[in-house]
């Protein structure tokens, strides 16, 4: 079965995105575009996935939560979890491992969290885009102890990709799948890395949410879609 | 001046397997793709990454060493790799500038 995907989503919880960019409205839009799975991945958070969730099973679209997690070393990994706990308990244990900085909101943006009918309930008071101390050695095993996958992300990008970081990828730890942003290139990037390519929209504001193209072919029903995605960005599948 | 000398101007060895290199001038960045365009044979390269590729980057462009700036930790992975493919790390508590300026004076 083929389910249309974009893994990777920004709200208006990271700064960077747009105010507009709201939980419901994410998976309002996700829905308008035909997509089947969709995940919020602000920048080292995931305080807007419990409204994601619930935003997202009411427009009909299966839902991921996570991160987009900043290394030690500035590199951008995409964190995902098809259970909303695990995603939450790594959320805060990531906020331990913040380097706090005050969020100037007139330099870098707002940092809103959302019930899942657009209601304003919070802000993040320290700014979520800059790095963690969790370095990249680190990362795969810390996601994997709380039950969720993570991949490089967009890593035909000079910012933040992990081949402009570090020039190549590392021996260890092995990535299985990396993300590409631009989605003409996964076939050039899987053939060269021989490895597996998602593309996602890395959207910060709703119109850049992908159309219905990028897809997954899986052996799976919907109920057990969001595990069999996991597992096949593990690269178990 | 050698990479071994530094050690007399507050620069901490992690691995030295060829001290007698000569430092023949410095290059000073973080992100390893454009260093390992960039950084030239005999340089002292400073750096605050301490991800294993510093190593294939080093190797790359024939630097004299790398000085691990900040005193980012190195791990005994990374210096025993180091130990093996012939590249020299120092540790230095200051700042990637502090370094420079005094490389500058010492070379």
């Amino acid at each position: 079965m083929k389910y249309y995907y974009d893994l990777h989503l920004h709200s208006c919880l990271s700064p960077c995105g747009d105010d507009e960019a709201t939980p419901d409205s994410i998976a309002g839009m996700g829905e308008l575009n035909g997509l089947d799975i969709m995940a919020l991945t602000d920048h080292n958070t995931a305080k807007n996935c419990p409204a994601f969730f619930k935003a997202a099973k009411r427009h009909g679209i299966i839902p991921l939560g996570g991160m987009e997690l900043t290394t030690a070393e500035d590199i951008h990994m995409v964190c995902l979890f098809d259970i909303l706990d695990n995603a939450m308990a790594f959320s805060e244990y990531i906020e331990s491992r913040i380097i706090p900085i005050k969020n100037r909101t007139d330099i870098f943006g707002n940092q809103l969290i959302c019930d899942d009918e657009d209601n304003i309930i919070g802000t993040e008071e320290n700014l979520l885009l800059n790095a963690t101390t969790v370095s990249l050695d680190e990362a795969p095993e810390l996601v994997k102890s709380f039950g969720g996958v993570c991949f490089p992300a967009h890593i035909d990008r000079q910012a933040n990709g992990i081949l402009a970081v570090l020039g190549a990828f590392p021996e260890k730890p092995y990535f299985p799948v990396c993300e590409v942003h631009d989605s003409e290139k996964t076939h050039e990037y899987a053939e060269g890395y021989q490895k597996r390519i998602v593309s996602s929209s890395d959207a910060h504001y709703l119109w850049d949410i992908r159309e219905k193209d990028m897809f997954f072919e899986l052996d799976s029903e919907r109920e057990n879609a969001a595990e069999a995605v996991i597992s096949y960005l593990r690269g178990e599948v | 001046m050698t990479v071994e000398a530094l050690k007399e101007h507050g620069f901490s060895p992690v691995t030295l397997p060829e001290p007698e290199r000569e430092i023949t001038g410095v290059y000073i960045g973080d992100l390893l793709s454009w260093v390992m365009g960039r950084a030239n044979s005999g340089d002292a390269w400073i750096t605050i990454m301490s991800n294993i590729n510093v190593l294939a980057v080093a190797a790359l462009a024939d630097t004299a060493c790398i000085i691990a700036a900040e005193g980012v930790e190195i791990t005994e992975d990374i210096a025993k790799s180091a130990t093996k493919k012939g590249i020299n790390i120092l540790s230095f508590s200051g700042s990637a500038y502090d370094a420079a300026v005094l490389l500058y004076e010492l070379l």
